[in-house]
């Protein structure tokens, strides 16, 4: 009997071990509140591009905890929490509060505002006070702050934010006797380009209808229609107006009916590839992705203003800051000062260039380092310039169902399902996903 | 005496079982009851506390129609991956089974599917199925099709992961084939050939009865797996388009980390959970008859 | 007639070996060139693209640590059950069997809740304490167990040895093959863990290898390169593919054991 003891010690060692790696970051900021002098802050963050963005992440940490803001003649620190993409931060800061051990801030989708809205504070406070802030708010292209604000409130601050482009192949419009310098403006103009541009083993143009496709079909939504597709309060959508049909009834002609884009489902990360390889001459997708088709593209291309229809429009995209209720109020005006911190015009320039965002800051574009950079690289103002005709990202109670309904419609549709009757049928969904909300 | 031996035989056997015991309860018999409860109540993100609703989750289930899609489709994906890859493994064993050139390399061509993770699996073939790339693009290029984007359409997308899973379950159940066929007594098959049977009636009449316990088990794993594993829909399709390759544990995953609605997740556990119980029971009840391991 | 069926089978074991060749053949291709040239970059733009060699240890560790509880639980339990006597055996059996009924894959909803409330979210505990019983372990070894004989156990009595003296110096070593064959499967089982791990680890410091990959290839504002992607895939399945050629023997009778529950 007296190797038990030596089988249950190891029993108890091994799970020490394991525990020993768990990264409990909650319990380290709980330590540093009983230590009066620092706060440190836990921030959980996604990363949506590919490259190092963890290091650019990990520094930025650096310089502030070096930095020596202090509140209420407190240091505080930033420890930055890697927490996969927008999907995976919003579970783990779901479970993070349903265990009681919210983090401090996070990033993540300006969109998520109404699912996590019990869980936030408004900022409204740490500004109305504060001569910084106002500036800071006053400088953030309008656009972004679209998604931020309801029951006119400020509920977070722009990161890193995106809208939907035109990416085109200079090359390819050379060869098809078409003008690189002037890409095509408004739908028609597209359907002409496309037929000129298509050819075997080569598709005129291509947009994803998987992960994101609902972002890129809102955009065809808000230039064919002078309203959005959901009320501000986040409480309705409008998924079956003539409008939305008109365009879904466009997106689906570009295959049936004029040949110039691959037919069925085309997937979110294959369509820049595609791009990449010379598969289309033309798509349409994130400004995040302007970094990865400079650095991979072995050919000229262009970035343009996304083709209108009645209107020239697009949604913005990306993410924000969010501060949670469950922590102190010390701790809540700390992690306000950190987002000043980094939102500040150099810093998102630098951040802009590192990661193919558009910075958040209207003065950023002032800083020589970004003027230097579009210089080189004029592609990065496009994005900039276009968020005049940013509209604000579908954000609704139910988020993530409701993306679920418009992917199904559209992807339906693609399939061939009536537009009319897919689109009906998708309001009824929504509304009864809603009904709970009225 | 005797008596304290028989508490302490008892004591010592459940100290052994404890550890297997306290992870048994924790992860396998506390979340079943658990999710027995959690399906009649209203859990999501329009309601703060749960609310008790007796079966309306199932009723709800029931009209959900992308439940339904997900339930129609696991049946097809069942119907579609367990025959053939058991049958494709038979055939498969029988074609090893004899002594020939590069037997050894045959064998290990048809078992590796078997040994790598679902989701490198999963990358593979999202290459082959990828309009302009994929060698199945090619081919059927070839015997004169237009190009298809095999996942991007409802009507090709199951049907595309169907043949991926068979490619890479048909080479588990050739060994279990293999082994059957190994343990045949040679001279069953002796005294069928001098009876005059032919090739197809010795196979028929003697061996294929002999195999009827590897089949029926064979059966009974590929259908359990067609319920557990969908790291290929995370990978290739995330269940579209419009939910034409969705399946169920799928959906109970998407519920319970994008959607936060854990009335429904719950829900579509417990008849997941249901299904795996009417399996098992027709393996004790196959077993009580047919088959005598151990 | 012989004939051809060997070519059909050759034809056949082709057609398996495609899929492999195919992204072998992508990952070596260089994408800048026109036209095949040989190259490296893929596997080292791969590498350097996410952090593959934490994700390795990650993955061994985990299944290091499963493999290891698990074959203290099962000897533990196999043992009872092979060969001791005690109230409800028949009804704890029973119990056991229940998770090869029902794998711990199709509860990730109750069991992410237990996660939460033991707070060890994102952590490699998370990752592994699923998995520390295994009923087909238990039922395979007890099987094992029970073929051993009983005198041997007596004998060791005899000269004074404990019940874990006897398991450890009469059992554990008649049962090796056994061992072999539980820690085959259970390693290639645990190193292919995707849908878990995903749910239940937020950090690069607890993600395993296959989870790392689909991240990776996956990152949904960047979009997915071939190449770098197929070599990406080449990372996690060459391990196994390399102890499939070098275990063959053992790891087919392995699978054809786990046949036999």
């Amino acid at each position: 009997m007296k190797r038990i003891p030596i089988l249950l010690s190891v029993i108890v060692l091994m799970f020490g071990i394991l525990a020993g790696c768990s990264s409990s970051t909650s319990e380290r900021s709980n330590e540093a509140d009983s230590n009066s002098e620092t706060i440190d802050l836990t921030w959980y963050y996604p990363v949506n591009v590919g490259g190092t963005i963890t290091e650019v992440i990990d520094k930025y940490a650096k310089d502030f905890n070096h930095g020596g803001i202090k509140v209420n003649g407190k240091n505080v620190t930033v420890t930055p929490v890697y927490s996969g993409n927008y999907d995976e931060t919003m579970t783990k800061v779901q479970t993070a509060i349903k265990n009681g051990k919210s983090p401090d801030l996070s990033v993540q989708l300006s969109v998520d505002l109404f699912q996590i809205k019990n869980s936030i504070i408004p900022l409204d406070d740490f500004i109305k006070n504060d001569y910084e802030a106002q500036e800071m708010v006053g400088d953030f292209f309008p656009g972004f702050m679209k998604n931020a604000q309801t029951d006119g409130k400020t509920w977070s601050i722009p990161f890193q934010r995106s809208t939907v482009i035109l990416y085109y192949n200079k090359d390819m419009f050379k060869e098809a006797g078409l003008d690189p310098e002037t890409p095509p403006t408004t739908w028609e103009e597209v359907i002409e380009y496309g037929k000129k541009l298509t050819k075997k083993g080569q598709w005129g143009i291509e947009l994803p209808a998987t992960i994101s496709g609902y972002w890129i079909y809102q955009a065809l939504y808000l230039q064919n229609s002078d309203s959005n597709m959901m009320s501000d309060d986040g409480k309705e959508v409008y998924l079956n107006t003539d409008e939305a049909k008109e365009a879904l009834q466009y997106w689906v002609d570009l295959n049936n009916k004029h040949k110039i884009m691959p037919e069925g489902v085309l997937d979110w990360s294959t369509v820049p590839t595609d791009f990449i390889e010379g598969k289309t001459a033309m798509m349409l997708t994130t400004t995040g992705n302007l970094t990865n088709v400079k650095n991979n593209a072995n050919f000229d291309f262009g970035v343009a203003f996304l083709p209108g229809n009645k209107r020239v429009a697009t949604p913005t995209g990306g993410g924000n800051f969010y501060i949670f209720k469950d922590t102190s109020e010390e701790r809540q005006q700390a992690a306000f000062e950190f987002i000043k911190w980094i939102t500040e015009p150099t810093r998102a320039a630098e951040w802009s260039m590192n990661t193919g965002y558009i910075a958040t800051r209207q003065s950023s574009y002032e800083t020589e380092a970004l003027k230097e950079y579009v210089g080189a690289f004029p592609q990065a103002k496009v994005a900039m310039e276009q968020i005049e005709f940013a509209n604000k990202e579908i954000s609704v109670y139910e988020q993530g169902k409701i993306q679920k309904i418009i992917h199904d419609a559209l992807q339906a549709a693609i399939n061939g399902a009536d537009v009319n009757e897919t689109l009906d049928k998708a309001q009824a969904e929504a509304e009864a996903t809603l009904k709970a909300y009225q | 005496m005797r008596r304290s031996n028989v508490v302490r035989e008892n004591l010592t056997a459940w100290i052994f079982l404890l550890p297997s015991l306290i992870f048994l309860v924790m992860f396998t018999l506390y979340p079943i009851l658990s999710t027995f409860i959690s399906s009649f109540y209203k859990s999501d993100l329009s309601t703060i506390e749960p609310i008790f609703i007796g079966f309306d989750n199932y009723a709800i289930m029931m009209k959900d129609e992308v439940f339904r899609k997900a339930f129609i489709n696991n049946i097809w994906f069942t119907i579609g991956t367990v025959p053939t890859s058991v049958l494709l493994g038979l055939l498969l064993a029988i074609l090893v089974n004899r002594t020939f050139v590069g037997k050894v390399m045959s064998r290990v061509f048809f078992f590796y599917p078997v040994v790598i993770p679902m989701v490198a699996v999963s990358f593979i073939w999202l290459f082959f199925y990828t309009p302009d790339y994929g060698m199945i693009n090619s081919i059927l290029k070839l015997i004169g099709f237009e190009e298809l984007n095999l996942l991007g359409n409802s009507g090709t997308a199951l049907l595309s992961i169907i043949i991926m899973v068979i490619w890479k379950e048909a080479g588990f159940f050739m060994i279990f084939y293999l082994a059957a066929l190994q343990n045949i007594p040679k001279d069953l098959i002796e005294a069928a050939r001098i009876d005059g049977a032919s090739k197809w009636r010795q196979f028929r009449s003697v061996i294929f009865p002999l195999l009827m316990p590897t089949t029926l088990f064979s059966i009974i794993i590929a259908t359990t797996n067609a319920f557990k594993t969908v790291d290929q829909l995370v990978v290739m399709t995330q269940g579209g388009p419009n939910n034409a390759s969705n399946l169920l544990l799928y959906y109970i995953y998407e519920n319970t980390f994008r959607f936060m609605d854990y009335g429904r997740a719950a829900t579509v556990t417990v008849i997941v959970l249901m299904i795996m119980v009417s399996i098992a029971a027709i393996q004790f009840f196959a077993a009580d008859k047919k088959i005598h391991y151990s | 007639m012989n004939r051809l069926i060997s070519i059909s089978t050759y034809i056949l074991a082709l057609l398996w070996a495609l899929p492999f060749l195919g992204i072998v053949f992508m990952a070596f291709k260089d994408s800048s060139e026109q036209g095949y040239s040989l190259t490296f970059r893929n596997f080292i733009d791969a590498w350097n693209a996410a952090p593959f060699g934490q994700y390795y240890l990650n993955t061994i560790i985990i299944v290091i640590a499963i493999l290891s509880v698990q074959l203290i639980t099962i000897t533990l339990a196999a043992y009872a059950f092979a060969r001791m006597n005690f109230i409800a055996k028949g009804f704890t059996f029973m119990l056991i069997l229940i998770q090869i009924m029902i794998p711990s894959d199709v509860l990730i909803y109750p069991n992410s809740n237990t996660i939460a409330q033991l707070g060890i979210y994102d952590t490699k505990l998370a990752t592994t304490i699923p998995y520390f019983i295994s009923a087909f372990g238990i039922f395979l070894l007890r099987q094992t167990f029970k073929g051993i004989p009983y005198e041997l156990e007596e004998a060791a009595k005899m000269e004074g040895c404990s019940r874990l003296q006897i398991i450890r110096n009469v059992y554990i070593p008649l049962a090796k093959p056994t061992y072999l064959a539980f820690g085959l499967i259970s390693v290639s089982t645990q190193w292919s863990n995707f849908l878990w791990p995903l749910i239940i680890t937020d950090s690069d410091e607890n993600r395993p290898l296959t989870v790392g990959l689909s991240m990776f290839a996956k990152a949904s504002d960047s979009g997915a390169q071939w190449g770098i992607v197929c070599a990406g895939t080449l990372f996690i399945i060459f391990p196994l593919l390399l102890a499939f050629l070098l275990f063959q023997k053992q790891f087919v009778s392995s699978f054809m054991q786990s046949g036999i529950k």
